[in-house]
Order: structure tokens, then sequence, then C-alpha cells
């Protein structure tokens, strides 16, 4: 019932973000334009050129709520979110550092920068939490995150302060962006995601079993930390490919998630494939919302799900209090 | 009898300590920040300068260059630094500073869409950052209220509103040629160098204000700080007091902010940091007092250290100390979680 309702507000929201922008169409002119893709209709040729777009927000929507999911699942911390917990900051400082200081151009190795600065991001936040005795709590965690991000910032703002042509690119990426210049790009961060999601797979029984307490779970033979690890690891690849090519998204993996959780419970092995079709509902949904509601420019993605999504946490969070 | 006045004796002695070497601190960096450039002064140079004498460019140089960035970073200083000390009182939390839980980003907010948007300049941006401030400051207040752990949610509320207004300041930058985002990204970092002497006697002006009132809500806030149950007793002035707080402590940052930009955890660090130096005993005047060596401090070494002919803005030297500083309280910290 769930999936029925999530595949059909998936169809809705990719067939929004096919038929939305500058140039509106009907949902005739969008499947016809989908059934006769050479057809030499001003639809055919507007709606294929938003094909690439359309994917792209599948992709970036599906791994960011699969990785917020694993990691408050990993962290058993409700609030973990890639976004706020400084690995999108990471990635970030890492992308600036990468294009500025070693003049890299390729698609392929800026993925691999923006992947180990997320690795990296995530490692020291998640390490400076667990620090104290009272362990990774949410206020924790995010305040290191809070702190990180804005550290790092300041190194990034130090360095585009110094580069006017890199602050024209970054301010750019910042935003995030689901446009595509050329679908090879997406490859490389694709497969990341595909491994992320292998791992992913492989991790949900076990963080199931952790959800028990780690004891209990590891009499029934499951490695504790070996699970958080796997399923932190996958978080980060997950993460780090989406923002090599969308920028800094924010709030899709905390709020997708929650939303989720209400519904279904909190099991991964049930989360995981739901996030799949949770998640591009969101980022398609904001992106196309972006296009429309400010002609006849756009607002970016990664502004339209913080508009969307900080509300949205602030609801969670009031909840939580009065529960 | 004996024991409680030799107490307060020493406490006094040691408050008194860390005063004057605060003050000689800032001082010496204070009068070498005047001494170095593209042309060095002698103590001599300097102290014709400001007593009126002088000549030629040096002249020029101390009074609208050097002069300006010690003087902003005194006052700025000050005001962001008992802005954070006010709100890590009224939450009981050392890591609620104005800055962690959003009231800044409120201020930075409104000032870049003012600039950016409006074309605003001078008194309007001050006003603007003003607004944004309080209205963040009312916002996360009435949205943590009427609960329990009002102080952790208050900072998650503050985060996530944070979190929101950064997307629209990225969005902002985004609507305007490269120049002037670049101007504006400068401004974000936040800098002491670009005051102007009105906008300094603007500053300098609401900040005596705020301070007469941040000592005359003091005691209360003392009060406030002892528990909820002394706060209940205080019937409806605590939620009064509680609001005039958010509202000082929101009004200092933004003071600050409209005129230095968004210097980053200034206010942070200041309280705790005059915690420690007083062995334990917070007080708003020796927080003021530190706020205004660290930023003249950070404010000397990036201006020089780097190297760099235009130099470092200086937010991004308190931001990476900052950043250090807020990390190690997180692992040292025992008893809040």
């Amino acid at each position: 019932m769930v999936v029925l309702v999530l595949v059909l507000l998936l169809v809705l929201a990719a067939g929004a973000s096919l038929a939305f922008g500058t140039k509106a169409f009907s949902a005739q002119e969008v499947i016809d334009a989908l059934r006769h893709p050479d057809a030499t209709t001003d639809a055919a040729a507007v709606v294929s050129s938003r094909i690439p777009r359309t994917v792209n927000g599948l992709l970036v929507g599906a791994a960011l709520a699969l990785a917020g999911s694993l990691m408050q699942s990993a962290t058993r911390n409700p609030l973990a979110e890639p976004g706020l917990l400084g690995i999108s900051g990471g990635s970030a400082l890492a992308v600036v550092i990468g294009i500025g200081a070693f003049g890299v151009a390729g698609v392929g190795s800026l993925s691999w920068f923006a992947l180990v600065g997320a690795a990296v991001a995530a490692l020291l936040v998640q390490g400076i939490a667990m620090r104290g005795p009272g362990g990774a709590s949410p206020l924790r965690l995010a305040l290191a995150g809070a702190a990180l991000a804005a550290g790092m910032a300041s190194v990034t703002q130090a360095i585009l302060l110094h580069s006017q042509e890199q602050l024209d690119a970054f301010r750019f990426w910042q935003v995030g962006s689901l446009a595509v210049r050329e679908p090879s790009q997406v490859i490389l961060p694709a497969l990341l995601m595909a491994v992320g999601l292998l791992l992913a797979l492989f991790a949900a029984p076990g963080l199931d079993r952790l959800g028990l307490g780690d004891d209990v779970a590891a009499s029934l033979g499951t490695h504790p930390s070996r699970v958080r690890l796997t399923a932190i690891a996958a978080a980060v690849l997950l993460s780090g490919a989406a923002t090599t090519v969308a920028g800094p998204v924010v709030f899709v993996g905390l709020v997708v998630p929650h939303v989720l959780r209400l519904v279904v419970g909190s099991r991964q092995r049930v989360l995981v494939p739901l996030c799949l079709l949770g998640g591009p509902v969101l980022v398609l949904a904001a992106d196309t919302l972006g296009r429309v509601v400010a002609p006849p420019g756009e607002v970016p993605v990664g502004v339209m799900t913080a508009l969307v999504g900080a509300p949205v946490f602030l609801i969670l969070l009031r909840m939580r209090g009065r529960a | 009898m004996s024991r409680p006045v030799t107490t307060m004796t020493r406490v006094r002695t040691r408050a008194g300590g860390v005063v004057l070497c605060l003050v000689l601190i800032t001082l010496l960096a204070a009068s070498t920040r005047l001494a170095l450039g593209t042309r060095i002064a002698a103590p001599g140079d300097i102290l014709a300068v400001l007593t009126g004498g002088g000549r030629g460019a040096l002249r020029f140089m101390i009074l609208q260059d050097r002069l300006p960035a010690v003087i902003s970073s005194v006052l700025a200083g000050a005001a962001l630094a008992v802005s954070g000390g006010l709100f890590q009182r009224l939450l009981r939390n050392p890591l609620a500073s104005p800055d962690v839980i959003g009231v800044g980003y409120g201020a930075s907010a409104a000032t870049v869409f003012g600039m950016l948007s409006l074309g605003l300049s001078g008194w309007w941006l001050t006003g603007f950052a003003l607004v944004g401030a309080i209205a963040v400051g009312a916002a996360i207040l009435a949205m943590a209220l009427g609960g329990r752990d009002l102080g952790t949610r208050l900072i998650l509320s503050g985060i996530a509103i944070g979190a929101a207004l950064v997307a629209v300041v990225n969005l902002l930058l985004t609507r305007t040629d490269v120049r002037t985002a670049g101007d504006a990204l400068h401004w974000l970092t936040g800098s002491v160098t670009d005051s102007s002497w009105p906008q300094l006697a603007a500053l300098a002006g609401s900040l005596v204000v705020l301070l007469a009132l941040t000592a005359w809500v003091a005691p209360g806030l003392a009060l406030l700080e002892l528990g909820d149950d002394t706060a209940r007793s205080l019937g409806r002035r605590a939620g009064a007091l509680r609001v005039g707080v958010v509202v000082l402590g929101a009004a200092l940052t933004a003071v600050a902010v409209a005129v230095v930009g968004p210097l980053a955890f200034v206010s942070l660090m200041a309280h705790p940091l005059a915690t420690r130096l007083l062995g334990g005993r917070g007080n708003l005047a020796v927080t003021a007092l530190t706020g205004t060596t660290l930023v003249v401090v950070a404010d000397l070494i990036s201006a020089h250290l780097f190297g760099l002919s235009s130099g470092l803005p200086v937010g991004v030297l308190t931001g990476v100390i900052g950043a250090v500083f807020l990390l190690t309280l997180l692992s040292r910290e025992r008893s809040r979680a």
C-alpha cells in the first residue's frame, strides 16, 4: 500500500519535472513526447532535454534519503543527516581545494575529492561526538557538525576570497543543481551510488538486529562495529556521490526517512527500498517547484530542499519534545 | 566571618589580575597594529598622530586605516562577547551562543538581502541586521518554549533555521554579478578593516545603551541561572526577563554584525574563556574585555602573519580558532549531553 502510494507520487513528481519549467506542457503532450521522442514538436525537444535532469534527481534523491536513513540507524540518532553533520561541508572544502590548488578539471577526479572530503568530515564529527562519556547524543553530533562545518566554511571562504573565478564557479555549485551538462559526468557517481546501495542492503539486516541492543545482536552472530562501519561507509559513498553531481543538497536525508518511519516503523529492510522511492519524490518536487516559483529565474534545488526541509525539521523537533 | 571575606578578597584579586593582563595584552596588540604596515610607525609618531599631530602619509594610514580597525575590533569584540554570554547564561549551556543558534545568521541573511537585493547601505543595513537577528531570536524562542529540554530544543531549532538562512544567503549570492558577490562574501567572512568613522560612532553609541541595559538585567539573569525553581518564584517576571535577554542579546549581535560582519565564533568563545580565567565565576564585564582582546589579537595576526599584501579577513582566523575551540570543548564536556 505504502509502496503503491510512493510509486504514484514518484510518477507524478517525475512527470511534473518533465512537464514544468520555463515552458509548461500538458500531461498528454508529455506522454506523447515520451512515446515519440523523435517527433519534431516543441514538446518532444523540451521534454527530452529535461530527461537527464529528472534522472539526476532520481539518483540524488534516492542516495541522500538512503544515506540519511543509514546514518540515523547506525548512530542511533534521529537527527543524523549528511548536511547537518558537516559531511557536505567537507565535500565542499575538498572540491574547492581540488579546483583551486591542484587545478583538477575532470569530473572523475572531483568525485574523488568530494568523497575524501565527505569521509574525513564524517570520521571527525563522529569521533569528536563520541569522545565524551555521554556518547554521540543528538546535541553533541549537531554541534560537532556545526562547528566543523563552520571551520571548514572559513577555510573555503579564505580560498574563495583570493580567486574570483573559483568564487564564480563555487557560488553556483553550493546552492545545488540537478542540471546535467553532459550525461557522462553522472556515470561515475552513479556507480559509486550503486556500490553504496549494495553495502546498504548488506548492512540492513545487521542494523535491524542492532536495534535490539548491541548485546542481543552480538549473541545473534552480528558484529556491531562491523555493521556500523559498513553502514557509515555506505552513507559516505552515497552522500559524497550525490554531492558531487548536485552540490550540497540539505535536509533530504533527514526529512524523508523520518516521514517514512512515521508510516512504516524503523526496520531498515523496509526503509531501504522505501527511501529509494521517497527521496526522489522530495528532490524532484523541490526542483520542479524551484523552477516555477520565481519566473523567469530558478530557485536552486539545494535552497528549495532547505526551505521545505527546515519547517519539517522544526515540526519533528516539537513533536519529539512533547512526546 | 573571616573565611568568606578572604575568599572574596582572593576572587577580587584574581579578577583584578585577569583584567590587568587582558588590558595589557589588548594595548600591546593594538599599538603593534597601529605601528605595523607598509610604513612602520615609531611609538612617538603614533602618539603624535593620536594627539592630533603627525603629518602626511603616515597620519593618513593610521587615522583612516589602522585606527578604525583597532576601534571596530574593540567595540565589535565586546558586543559579540556580551551577546554570547547573555545567551549562554540564559540557556545555561556553554554552547548556546548566538552564532551557533542562528541569531547571527538572521542578522547576516537580512543584511545580505538588503545589500544585494535592495541595494541598501549604511543605516538601513544596520536596521535590517537588527530586525533579522531579533526575528530569529523570537522565532527560536517561540519554537522552543512549552516543552522539556528548553536549551537543547532551542539550539536544534536554531541550527535548522540557521541552515535554511544559509541556503537563502547562498541563493542571493548567485543572483548578482561576481564582483558584488565577492564583496558580500568578504563581508560575510567578517572584517574589521572596512569600517568608517560614522559607523564606528553609531556602534559605540548603541553599545553604550545596550551595555547599560545589560548591567540592568544582569542581577535578574543571575537569579534565572540558579535554576527553574528560582525562575518560577520570579513568576511572570521570569518570562519577561527571558524575552528581554533574548532581545538584548540579539540586538548586541546585530549592531556588531552590521559593522564588521558575522565574525565567526567570538560570541561562543569569549564567555567560557572568561569564566575559566576567573576560576569558574562568570562576569559579563570580563567577558566583554575577553572578546575585545580576542578580536584585537586575531586582527593583528590576520593582518600581518600570513604575509599576504591584503591580509586575510579576521573572520577566517576567528572561524578556524573557534571551530577548534568548540570541538575541544565538546570532547571535554562531561555533564551535559
